[in-house]
């Protein structure tokens, strides 16, 4: 019982958290501010797929999470370097 | 969904799962609140961690007191989690230094060489007596 109204309080905090960084992507000050933004949707989302899979009380969710840690990590790097570079891969 | 859980246990997981969605939402809106781009570079990459660090803990003790076993996914992601947050924001950091930060205003360094943001690929490999590339 408990447990229902943490998992529903914790879910609500990082929606709440998604929609701060949504409103932060759409009118940010600088690019960096953008990407960083983008970093944190990522990080936020992770932590609703993990709240998901402990709801669902399947471990399925959990490879997911890792593959969008990998891809919102390469992500950023690749965005920070595009903005420092002007290119990618030299 | 927990039903089969002791009370304590239920509280445990609780305890974490509250404590890392206030973590969560501390680091979101310090990145709306904060006033300039490298204080606003601390409130995700500090505190949205240690929130889903907390998530996962709890995820990890549900999965033990549940179902009784134990999963090792949560520890790859927190691992992974808390080795790319200071990579991402180092690389913010610089690139936020390389187009927002008035190149006078970067304090000087010792010795000779600039800073090694500053510096040129070329430049660093003279200083560093590496052959240039193709040579």
């Amino acid at each position: 019982m408990i447990l229902t109204y943490a998992l529903i309080f914790t879910t609500g905090c990082f929606a709440l958290g998604l929609l701060m960084n949504l409103w932060r992507v759409v009118n940010a000050p600088g690019v960096p501010d953008r990407i960083l933004a983008l970093d944190t949707m990522v990080i936020n989302f992770i932590a609703i797929l993990v709240l998901y899979g402990i709801i669902e009380g399947t471990a399925v969710y959990f490879e997911a999470s890792i593959l969008i840690a990998m891809v919102g990590f390469i992500s950023t790097v690749a965005y920070a370097r595009f903005m420092l570079r002007g290119n990618i891969i030299e | 969904m927990g039903l089969d859980m002791a009370l304590w246990q239920e509280i445990t997981v609780s305890v974490f799962l509250v404590v890392a969605g206030i973590f969560g939402l501390v680091g979101s809106f310090g990145l709306l609140k904060l006033p300039d781009p490298m204080t606003r570079l601390h409130a995700p990459t500090k505190a949205t961690t240690l929130g889903v660090g907390g998530v996962l803990i709890a995820s990890m003790l549900y999965f033990i007191f549940a179902k009784g076993q134990i999963s090792f996914h949560e520890l790859m992601i927190t691992l992974f989690l808390f080795l790319t947050a200071p990579i991402t924001a180092h690389f913010l950091a610089k690139a936020n230094l390389h187009t927002n930060v008035n190149r006078a205003d970067v304090p000087p360094p010792v010795g000779d060489r600039p800073w090694a943001g500053y510096e040129s690929d070329d430049a660093r490999r003279i200083a560093e007596g590496e052959s240039t590339p193709g040579a």
